[in-house]
């Protein structure tokens, strides 16, 4: 067999993710996280904080959340199921940041934590800034 | 003038040395599967009172060095060789392991194909009379793999139908030159075969070309076929590399699907322990050999056994690189009766 033929083949014969189950799952998990982030975002808009205090205090209460999840060993069990549904929302993001912290820090605080720690998120964090220069460049130009 | 070689890839040993004595050394996971009662030790805590996934794994080896050499009533004294790998970069859980033992050590890497790789050379390093005892061991680790291939531990990701669950255990044989079997009769050297698959979560297509190209060497060189054998055993193929080595073989003649099975297949149980496509890692092929195998062999229930370890010799870098994945697979005849 070549292979051309053995790569088709092969994928053939591999089982493929279940597509809908897990798009389902995202929507309803993804979602869920959305409406406890609406729910936060309510309980500070009746605490009295203003607009961009709310938006500010959401995230990182969102973040920390994420992030405890994470480190009490939740976080991974629940994504297991939703894939990008806990990925999108910015628990996600502090999953990723978090989960690299945790498992480096065997290598010390410097050179492990410090340096591993965006091992995951450092990407993101690149091509999100350049995005939004470029997007900053049209919106400036054509205004 | 070599006496001993036939065909292309294959050693006939003159004087097939025993497997003195075997322990395995398994994770929690590994202990609740279907196996649980062949292996020698099952250690509850997956970090084995280590701080770090690393230590862990080599703990793992270094127990089963140990204890295998004290449960062939031998001293590391009587050891004439050592022949460890793992997959963590350099080897090291197999250095740190193997630090303290004091015997001569020669390190090896095979990926997942380690155990077949340590254990035939042993062989040939026993009947070539260069040794009375040589030790054969390669270990895993479910979180220290996960950590150098793929992602942190709590990182949530998700993992394919086709991602196979690595093996956290070690596996260690004795190989010696006087004994009553299980005999070590022919060695079947694989070469690199590398058909194309990139994809990391699916190792299982990736290294099934080798195995089939090493089975079929095997055969090719010694004049066997899939009848004289009660087993044939991949390493860690899984559910998906299983069928498509039975497809491979089957285009080339050897009908191998009764006799066949895969350790990858057999160590968790598919139902309860959400291991998708099966087990990998060097401590597959390892602690499954060295428990329900050799168990087999003892109590006569396999008579005639080719084991083939399958490795997948990937480099995450060479990947990031737009490589795609080299594999190997080493095969090792073991037999009761050396007249068979």
């Amino acid at each position: 067999m070549q292979k051309q033929e053995y790569k088709v083949y092969a994928e053939k014969k591999s089982p493929n993710s279940p597509l809908w189950l897990n798009m389902l799952k995202a929507f309803l998990i993804g979602g869920l996280i959305c409406v406890l982030g609406e729910g936060v975002r309510n309980f500070y808009t009746n605490w009295g904080l203003n607009l961009e205090e709310v938006a500010a205090a959401t995230s990182i209460t969102m973040v920390f959340l994420g992030v405890l999840l994470t480190g009490i060993g939740i976080y991974d069990n629940i994504a297991k199921h939703a894939g990008a549904g806990t990925l999108v929302p910015i628990t996600g993001f502090a999953n990723s940041v978090a989960s690299p912290a945790i498992e480096y820090k065997s290598e010390g605080y410097v050179l492990g934590v410090g340096a591993k720690m965006f091992i995951i998120a450092g990407p993101v964090i690149v091509y999100g800034t350049v995005a939004s220069v470029i997007a900053g460049l049209i919106y400036y130009f054509i205004h | 003038m070599s006496t001993k070689h036939i065909g292309k890839q294959t050693a006939q040993l003159a004087s097939p040395p025993t497997i003195t004595e075997t322990f395995s050394v398994v994770g929690s996971k590994e202990g609740n599967g279907p196996l649980r009662t062949y292996f020698d030790e099952i250690v509850e805590d997956n970090t084995f009172g280590e701080d770090s996934w690393e230590k862990a794994e080599s703990k793992f080896m270094s127990t089963a060095i140990q204890k295998v050499v004290q449960k062939a009533s031998l001293s590391t004294s009587d050891i004439q060789y050592l022949l460890a790998g793992d997959l963590l970069n350099q080897c090291s859980s197999a250095h740190y392991a193997v630090r303290d033992t004091n015997i001569p050590f020669m390190g090896i890497y095979g990926a997942c194909s380690t155990m077949a790789e340590g254990l035939g050379l042993a062989g040939l390093l026993v009947d070539g009379g260069f040794a009375d005892h040589a030790v054969a061991t390669t270990s895993s680790h479910f979180c220290s793999a996960e950590k150098q291939f793929r992602f942190p531990l709590e990182y949530g990701g998700q993992r394919t139908p086709t991602a196979q669950w690595t093996v956290t255990g070690s596996g260690a044989a004795v190989v010696s030159a006087l004994g009553d079997g299980p005999y070590i009769t022919h060695v079947t050297t694989g070469k690199v075969v590398d058909m194309g698959i990139s994809d990391v979560n699916n190792m299982g297509a990736a290294m099934a070309p080798a195995a089939a190209d090493t089975i079929a060497a095997h055969f090719q060189d010694t004049g066997f076929g899939p009848s004289d054998y009660d087993l044939i055993v991949t390493g860690d193929l899984g559910m998906v590399g299983r069928q498509l080595n039975i497809d491979l073989l089957s285009q080339q003649g050897y009908e191998v699907s009764d006799v066949i099975d895969d350790c990858g297949c057999m160590i968790y149980d598919f139902e309860t322990e959400d291991v998708h496509a099966g087990a990998s890692g060097c401590g597959c092929s390892a602690s499954v050999f060295c428990s329900k195998l050799i168990e087999e062999l003892r109590s006569g229930a396999i008579k005639r056994l080719l084991f083939v370890a399958t490795g997948a010799l990937m480099s995450t870098t060479a990947l990031k690189q737009g490589e795609t994945i080299p594999c190997v697979a080493h095969a090792v005849r073991i037999v009761t009766d050396k007249a068979n």
